[in-house]
């Protein structure tokens, strides 16, 4: 089990990544958010037994971390958190699915181990668009973006005032679940006992928060929603950043690019 | 039980992301109107109290492992119907941006199995059903625990169709069923004892936040029809449109370009750089259409096929050889690509 303050470090980091500065950094919330939607339908639309197309895509999360000057090792490590439970669930196409695909060498390659590969390829390419699109954007920038594509202002709010104390409160309850471990020798008093009451003054505690968070922006004019400076504009980079990635992921999406370069260097070597 | 894109497929994933949309939009609209707006920051905060609370976890007696809450039937027993659903899926997006706990084309799914369930069904037809106005101990227990277990039964569920529906598994329907639905029996009934646990406890220590919750509960006469109404127009809207572009033979996508352009795939002009390349790659390769020669098959011993599904089965050896190479090598160029991108990126 990773530690509560592990979990939030973690979570802090990849915030403190988006106030970089970069031209992917720069660029409209709202253009990085809509590739980011294009470049996971383009791969999730492929069958199941696709397996080679998926490699091509791999341009867009590598590209987009290097011009943003991302640390690899740490997005990696964040990936590969996702694959055991990938490879949990795809495991059992083998089992499902025994169709013989082909035979390389001595091995007998049947479509659920085509399919088993391709759910891992596509997990960390969806998985890694996601992480990165939070990296270069930051969640207020994407929550911004979300309003101004039509989401209700009311969930905008509720996603911001979430992130802010998403923050304070598992500070607050890694404190208590500390606490409480102190005082179980081994794993005496972790019970549900002790956890039902930890919660409820947790939650106690959460609820007059809350309501003294109310007073204060009572206090300071606030009428249900937050204001922003608008800082960015949907301009011309924009445009071509959306429709350059989308074409791209089209065309990866239409014809086979690994099966294009891979025939050409079989057909050279032979 | 948090999907990942990874299993969907685009028809389903953007018909729930339609019904997720529309019930996020109908639900936004009754929190405001209720203009109960305390419950704006108190809703926030309770998200973030359920994203603490789920990484305290707890010893299960008698089995040694140990759990935590998922917290939806909480929420909805604390905020009611609408203002818990929009804390649950303002939870299930921060998990999915940052944990990668459920995928973004999934968040439709994610927040219907986990949110919609509990918030929409199982608390008000059957938590507040038993409970009553002045609920004993066991009472609360009781009508706790079935309503999150029918809440995550009816939620699992919905995961089993719609990964079956999207068909990138090859998990059986009867199979897959016959997994998710004990296991979330067991995490259900777990569940129901830890929301009943707190409910209790904080009921106790401040009654007002409880009876508070209970008595401002607005699902009264007819809105709840509303919910499924507007919830069955976004499906069939969305659905019947993605599924007109999806359902068609090649798969949507492709159909969709054949709409476009009037042909199947994207042909190049026949003059240029794509007919040169074409002419420069059947030189190259000795088979164009990237497959070995079938005379240049291994032959298999033991195994008789049919002439014809050898030869299939030697085509499709051959695109995978050349298609192996080439994912291995456009996976190199790209990381290529954007060493040399960082390199440039740290020397300006």
């Amino acid at each position: 089990m990773r530690s509560i303050d592990g979990a939030v470090l973690d979570l802090k980091r990849l915030d403190l990544l988006a106030t970089g500065d970069s031209s992917i950094h720069r660029l409209d919330a709202r253009a990085k958010v809509l590739t980011t939607f294009v470049f996971i339908v383009s791969v999730v639309s492929f069958n199941r037994y696709e397996f080679t197309a998926l490699f091509p895509f791999f341009i867009y999360p590598v590209v987009i971390a290097s011009l943003a000057n991302l640390p690899g090792g740490y997005i990696i490590r964040k990936i590969s958190m996702v694959i055991p439970f990938a490879f949990v669930v795809g495991m059992l196409n083998p089992l499902f699915d025994r169709a013989l695909f082909f035979h390389l060498g001595p091995f007998a390659v049947t479509g659920g181990w085509i399919s088993c590969a391709s759910i891992i390829i596509r997990t960390v390419l969806t998985v890694g668009a996601a992480v990165i699109l939070v990296a270069v954007t930051g969640f207020l920038s994407v929550c911004q973006a979300l309003e101004r594509l039509g989401t209700p202002r009311t969930f905008t709010v509720q996603l911001l005032f979430l992130y802010r104390y998403i923050f304070v409160l598992t500070e607050e309850g890694a404190r208590a679940s500390r606490a409480r471990e102190l005082r179980s020798c081994g794993r005496k008093g972790l019970g549900l006992a002790s956890f039902g009451s930890l919660i409820g003054h947790l939650l106690i505690r959460t609820w007059l928060r809350a309501e003294r968070i109310h007073m204060a922006m009572l206090a300071r004019g606030f009428t249900g929603e937050f204001h922003s400076r608008q800082v960015s504009g949907f301009g011309w980079r924009e445009l071509f950043y959306v429709a350059g990635w989308s074409a791209l992921f089209v065309a990866l999406r239409l014809e086979n690019g690994a099966q294009w370069l891979g025939g050409l260097v079989t057909g050279l070597l032979s | 039980m948090h999907m990942a894109d990874a299993l969907l497929s685009p028809a389903v994933g953007a018909t729930m992301w339609g019904v997720a949309a529309g019930t996020i939009a109908y639900s936004s609209m009754k929190v405001k109107k209720d203009l109960d707006e305390r419950k704006i920051p108190l809703m926030g905060v309770l998200g973030a109290f359920i994203f603490a609370a789920q990484m305290i976890n707890f010893t299960i007696p008698a089995t040694g492992s140990s759990g935590h809450l998922g917290g939806g039937l909480l929420l909805a027993i604390l905020l009611g119907p609408y203002a818990a659903f929009l804390t649950i899926a303002s939870v299930l997006v921060v998990q999915s941006l940052f944990f990668a706990d459920g995928g973004i084309l999934a968040l439709g799914c994610n927040i219907f199995n986990l949110g919609f369930f509990p918030a929409f069904i199982a608390y008000p037809f059957i938590y507040r059903k038993i409970v009553g106005r002045e609920p004993s101990k066991a009472r609360l227990t009781a009508a706790a625990i079935i309503a999150a277990v029918v809440g995550l039964q009816l939620g699992a569920f919905s995961v089993v169709l719609e990964t079956v529906a999207s068909g990138i598994s090859s998990l059986p329907f009867s199979t897959f069923v016959a997994l998710m639905q004990p296991i979330h029996l067991a995490i259900g009934i777990v569940e129901g004892v830890v929301t009943a646990a707190v409910v209790s406890f904080v009921a106790v220590a401040r009654p007002e936040i409880i009876r508070g919750a209970t008595e401002s509960v607005s699902l009264g006469s007819l809105p709840l029809r509303n919910v499924f109404l507007s919830f069955l127009v976004a499906t069939l809207l969305t659905g019947g449109v993605v599924s007109w572009f999806a359902s068609e033979n090649p798969d949507g996508l492709e159909w969709a370009i054949a709409k476009v352009t009037g042909s199947e795939e994207v042909t190049g002009t026949e003059d240029g750089v794509h007919s040169m390349l074409a002419g420069l790659q059947e030189k190259l390769a000795f088979l164009p259409d990237y497959s070995f020669k079938e005379n240049a098959a291994p032959a298999e011993e033991g195994v008789a096929y049919a002439g014809e599904a050898k030869a299939d089965e030697t085509a499709r050896l051959g695109t995978s050889v050349a298609g192996g190479v080439g994912a291995l090598l456009t996976l190199v160029l790209a990381f290529f690509i954007g060493f040399i991108l960082k390199r440039r990126q740290q020397a300006a």
